[in-house]
């Protein structure tokens, strides 16, 4: 059993950990349902690695962080509310990457696995790229901890501050698209969001500092993870998705406690 | 003025197809406070934007001393309900050095006993101290400070203004002040820049409060209170002496133009 289980539980505590963190952010800048687009987009990047026949992990960081960038563009125009302008880019994307998926006629392609994730597929090769990704954007966060919350806090203030706002904010857009990477063949692109916000949120209820705050989220994320693949394994449910319920009974126990200041 | 440390050169910015400055021209000295007045929407915020670097002009310029270290405490800041953060930590955000170096700002502006608060539960006023103190805490050249009082009883206001006087007299850095409600702040400024757009006139509080472009603005109603905290003001200079060379209080020298 251990010998199966060993790089899928692997597999996700890497997401898991940096998902604490990042979902920390996610949380914070309300950008939620921006997680949640350019996860979307990550299937279209997906459908493009099979036609090009280029390498699954670099098509969806870079379709990811193209579809970031462009929304940063157009969320600076006045027509479009926000969150309008996210439903409609999330669900074009998404419509577009399972068409361009179903026209892949030369490989068998596995929708339901990149959409839900497929935890028990992974090998000990991608348990290594995902390690690998997680430390970088865990060091990436520490080197950057203070100008990434300071423009998490006010903008303005950074910027007088002499902080590099506009880069700083590429660089947690660009952190975001490798984490949504590393989810495609872990927990899916539609699932990596509550993976996101549940931890960050439980986190939210017991940390009294930001560091707090990201910390347990990673905790409560690995925990998840643990607790929903054994949950999987047992019940014979499928992972990702019961990674996810995990997640949110660990949240509903952190709203049994008072909240934190 | 050949040190100034941020001038202002003929800027215009249009806002949303509406011209929020026109032609507008600004000299910020070391060691001089000055005021920036004019009713609501006269564009004084994105004045003080443009000295401190987050907008841009449409036309003129802006120029900063090379080097420069900018203090600002914006009119508001919210923390989101999400974000736990504590006043210390939010002041490690502006100097990740020393604690003892926060616990000092914080001092300064008389909310030591807040450092371990968190931000989101501050009343107006005390967020107004701790936004103070963490502009302070950079040790700027130039303070840039957005409606200091607001939320600020009147004896606060006072004390935050004699503050202001204090910190300029120490460190000798330059100090823009932007307000709406004059009575406090006149008695408290080298020179008062009265902007409705333009500038519509400048000089001493006294020069100004006389011209009648400024008693177009804003009616003899401020200025039967100004005669009041005018007569404060001289008297602070007794006290302390002529520290700051003078020669903005050196007679009526003002400029300023009339309205058709």
């Amino acid at each position: 059993m251990i010998e199966l289980l060993a790089p899928a539980l692997l597999a996700g505590l890497a997401v898991a950990v940096v998902a604490g963190p990042m979902g920390a952010f996610v949380v914070w800048r309300r950008m939620a349902f921006f997680g949640d687009t350019m996860a979307n987009s990550a299937l279209l990047g997906a459908a493009l690695a099979l036609a090009l026949q280029v390498n699954l992990y670099l098509a969806v960081s870079a379709a990811c962080l193209t579809v970031a960038v462009v929304l940063v563009g157009l969320q600076r125009q006045r027509q479009i509310a926000d969150d309008t302008l996210l439903g409609i880019v999330a669900h074009i994307t998404l419509a577009l990457g399972v068409i361009a998926l179903s026209l892949q006629d030369s490989v068998q392609v596995d929708l339901f696995a990149y959409l839900f994730g497929d935890l028990l597929a992974v090998g000990w090769s991608d348990v290594l790229a995902l390690w690998a990704g997680a430390v970088l954007i865990l060091a990436l966060l520490v080197w950057q901890w203070r100008p990434l919350l300071s423009i998490t806090v006010n903008e303005d203030l950074a910027r007088v501050e002499g902080v590099a706002v506009t880069r700083t904010r590429l660089l947690l857009m660009l952190l975001l698209a490798l984490l949504i990477t590393g989810a495609i063949r872990t927990v899916g692109v539609l699932l990596i969001t509550s993976l996101l916000v549940m931890p960050a949120a439980g986190g939210r209820r017991l940390a009294h500092t930001p560091e707090q705050m990201a910390l347990f989220a990673s905790l409560i994320g690995l925990a998840a993870v643990t607790l929903g693949l054994t949950l999987s394994w047992y019940a014979n449910t499928p992972v990702g998705p019961s990674i996810v319920v995990t997640a949110a009974l660990l949240f509903g126990l952190t709203l049994l406690r008072r909240p934190a200041s | 003025m050949t040190d100034a440390l941020v001038t202002v050169d003929h800027a215009a910015l249009t806002l949303g197809g509406q011209a929020v400055l026109e032609d507008v021209s600004l000299t910020l000295a070391p060691g001089r406070i000055t005021t920036l007045i004019g009713p609501n929407g006269a564009g004084k915020s994105t004045l003080a934007r443009l000295v401190l670097g987050l907008a841009r002009p449409d036309r003129g310029r802006v120029v900063r001393r090379p080097g420069l270290t900018l203090g600002y405490m914006p009119q508001h800041l919210r923390v989101d309900e999400s974000l736990p953060l504590t006043v210390d930590r939010f002041l490690w955000l502006a100097a990740p050095g020393r604690t003892g170096a926060r616990r000092d700002a914080l001092q300064r502006t008389g909310v030591a006993h807040l450092r371990r608060r968190a931000v989101r539960q501050l009343s107006g006023g005390e967020m107004q101290r701790v936004l103070l103190a963490r502009a302070l805490l950079r040790r700027p050249d130039l303070l840039v400070l957005d409606e200091p009082a607001q939320g600020v009883d009147v004896a606060g206001q006072d004390a935050l203004y004699g503050l202001l006087g204090q910190v300029r007299d120490e460190t000798g850095c330059g100090i823009l002040l932007i307000s709406h409600d004059l009575h406090l702040v006149m008695a408290r400024t080298d020179e008062v820049v009265c902007l409705h757009h333009h500038v519509c006139c400048s000089g001493t509080p006294e020069a100004v409060s006389r011209d009648p472009a400024y008693q177009r603005l804003f009616g003899t109603h401020g200025m039967a209170n100004l005669a009041l905290y005018t007569h404060q003001h001289d008297h602070d200079h007794d006290l302390s002496g002529d520290v700051h060379g003078g020669q903005s209080h050196g007679g009526p020298h003002h400029r300023g133009h009339h309205h058709d």
